[in-house]
């Protein structure tokens, strides 16, 4: 078991009476990458900047690096780059200037910061342009910058806070070899927050699900949905000519059959425990019925986290109902 | 490839060396932030253009200083030798041929528009941009960023009015040909001084309101608000009030008389404006006596001189303090608002 870099026990901040962090335990083990999961206003944020000491924590205790961060904020920054969702430069310096200031705040010598910078640059892969005004970067120039930015006091912890946001698909995959490669590398403890969970799937050596301030699930991808969802299922949505009151009947009764659902004028959805195709098709053809076309649904991770979200929405609304 | 290796053995000794640096003394930080502070505003085009207009403003008056100054002195020779005694170095900051204003009221009305230009978007701005976040999540005690704004947009107006204060100090005695005597010497450094406060005043008001509005455009427009609303309409108010109130068929006695004219007064000094216009009148007209009223019977008597430079200061040290204490005020709010407020960017 490796050592523990970041613990939080019982961690609550309150807005306006409204918890946004509720009693959040964790930690995260040295050299590993985490990932925080949640729809936007899960309180990710909020604990990422308490992780930092930029918010005051209502309740509870947080150590990141064995140093406590509501008390020593400064000695926690010193070894925690933290990459902010919405992440800016100064428009009007270069990008390798940018990366001298960030040196500079950090106590950097001068040669030392201009030697890591270019470097570092050349490793997120704007060597071309670093002499270039950041106000003239895209917007996956700015993140890869920012990657740099976070780097350049050669943290032990990086925070990532949405890193993939608003990058093209090709961008995302880079940016996160490149995450993945610097974990490995340097022994960089990776905290990542997103809410594209085949992103996370992608990196992650384990997930946290985050919901409404609280830590629903935590663990690997796979265990997680195990976890969350028990038994998959899959659904076949076919298109046949007719729909007749038999066919129906016939394809309820078939083995393994959970549900049977007519979705709209032709169409028929079968919701089975496991991929049922061939059975399915054959006892349309054997009912007479003209089958236009049949296709499995499989619930990929993307989808089974929203429509667990969504379950849970309507869940909260049945209950709000219940009571009022 | 070999460098990344090399780096892995020496990241150990880098770090203590780095945290013993640090240790010993913070302030390497704080310089860095207020050297590229400064660096932004000198380089930034809101400034630059401030910056050409007040000195071109200011050389304009200095030429209509000097003309009028010089037409006096043509008519004859014994005016140059009453000129020495008269504080006539003074009056380049002060006279005009009515065609343009003289440097006073340029920089009384100039200064504050300089002062809130530094100013009003010292923290919204970094808000806005998102580079905020990613200073506070570096290792700077918070206050460090407020104060080396503060610190570098007040070197920005020292610099600028002390060069400004010299340069016309320097031409006036190439053209004139009068030196100034040791006194006025440090009247105008009293004066220039008086500046900077002042512009300190309007710089923290910006921040204040920087801290406070998240868009720029807004605490722009409310500086700009408090500005006019002291240069234009508070004067206004204070007319109307005094009408009323000094309407000579209420008053009775004299006493009532001047009590009441100083009610008057301590109204309008209330306005920064009012303060400094006080200050820079009495700092460099050393024949004002009094700011306040004063009666028939006290003035009877009185030879008609020029004040000494220490007395002249005795007169305006409530002035002065007053102006500093608005400005420490301004700043100690955006201060307060600042470290208490939330770093979060929406």
């Amino acid at each position: 078991m490796s050592e523990k870099i970041i613990s939080l026990d019982k961690l609550t901040k309150i807005y306006d009476d409204q918890p946004a962090v509720d009693r959040l335990s964790l930690s995260i083990n040295k050299g590993e990458v985490f990932g925080l999961l949640g729809p936007n206003g899960a309180g990710k944020s909020t604990t990422i900047f308490m992780l930092l000491g930029l918010i005051q924590p209502t309740s509870g205790n947080l150590q990141v690096c064995g140093i406590d961060s509501t008390t020593n904020p400064i000695d926690v920054k010193r070894r925690v780059g933290y990459l902010p969702d919405d992440l800016g430069f100064y428009q009007n310096m270069t990008g390798f200037e940018n990366l001298l200031y960030t040196a500079s705040l950090n106590a950097i010598s001068r040669d030392e910061a201009k030697r890591r910078a270019k470097q570092l640059l050349e490793q997120v892969g704007l060597e071309d342009a670093m002499h270039k005004k950041t106000g003239k970067y895209s917007r996956g120039m700015k993140q890869r910058l920012g990657l740099a930015d976070v780097l350049i006091k050669e943290p032990e912890i990086i925070i990532l806070d949405e890193p993939t946001l608003g990058i093209d698909p090709k961008g995302v995959q880079e940016l996160l070899k490149l995450i993945k490669q610097l974990n490995k590398e340097k022994d960089i403890t990776v905290l990542l927050s997103s809410h594209h969970l085949h992103q996370v799937q992608q990196i992650c050596d384990r997930v946290g699900i985050f919901v409404d301030g609280k830590l629903l699930a935590k663990g690997n991808v796979n265990e997680l949905a195990q976890q969350l969802f028990g038994v998959r299922s899959s659904v076949v949505q076919v298109e046949v000519g007719e729909i007749t009151e038999s066919l129906l009947a016939r394809l309820n009764q078939l083995d393994g059959v959970t549900g049977v659902e007519k979705v709209d004028g032709s169409f028929i959805e079968v919701t089975c425990q496991e991929n049922m195709t061939p059975v399915i098709s054959e006892t349309i053809t054997q009912n007479n019925a003209r089958l236009y076309s049949i296709r499995c649904k499989d619930h990929g991770l993307d989808e089974i986290y929203h429509l667990y979200f969504e379950g849970r929405e309507i869940d909260e609304n049945t209950k709000k109902a219940k009571i009022s | 490839m070999k460098i990344p290796k090399k780096l892995k053995f020496r990241k150990g000794e880098e770090e203590t060396k780095n945290e013993k640096a640090e240790q010993k003394n913070t302030s390497p930080v704080f310089s860095v932030i207020v050297r590229k502070e400064f660096t932004d505003f000198i380089k930034s085009w809101r400034i630059i253009i401030l910056l050409i207009i007040i000195i071109l403003t200011c050389m304009g008056s200095l030429y209509t200083a000097i003309t009028t100054i010089q037409d006096t002195l043509s008519r004859s020779e014994d005016v140059k030798e009453i000129a020495k005694d008269t504080n006539l170095f003074l009056q380049l900051f002060t006279t005009s041929d009515g065609t343009l204003p003289p440097f006073v009221t340029f920089v009384s009305f100039l200064g504050p528009l300089l002062g809130i230009a530094l100013g009003f978007d010292a923290v919204n701005a970094e808000r806005n941009k998102g580079t905020l976040t990613r200073l506070m999540s570096q290792p700077v005690p918070r206050d460090y960023v407020i104060n080396a704004k503060f610190l570098a947009a007040l070197l920005v107006s020292t610099t600028l009015f002390f060069a400004l204060g010299f340069i016309v100090m320097a031409l006036g005695i190439l053209i004139i040909g009068i030196p100034p005597t040791f006194e006025e010497f440090l009247r105008i450094l009293c004066f220039l001084c008086l500046c900077v406060a002042y512009i300190g005043f309007w710089l923290n008001l910006g921040i204040l309101f920087s801290v406070r509005f998240k868009q720029a455009a807004t605490s722009a427009l409310s500086s700009i608000a408090v500005w006019i609303f002291f240069s234009v309409f508070y004067n206004m108010i204070i007319d109307f009030i005094s009408k009323g109130y000094l309407n000579p068929e209420s008053i009775t006695s004299t006493d009532e008389a001047v009590t009441k004219q100083e009610t008057i007064l301590n109204l309008m000094r209330l306005s920064p404006n009012y303060l400094f216009s006080e200050s820079t009148t009495t700092l460099l007209s050393p024949s004002v006596r009094s700011l306040g009223p004063l009666t028939m019977e006290q003035t009877v008597g009185a030879i008609t001189g020029p004040l000494p430079f220490g007395q002249s200061l005795l007169l305006i040290w409530p002035q002065l303090t007053g102006l500093i204490a608005a400005t420490l005020i301004c700043f100690a709010i955006a201060y307060v608002l600042f470290m208490r407020q939330e770093i979060r960017t929406n």
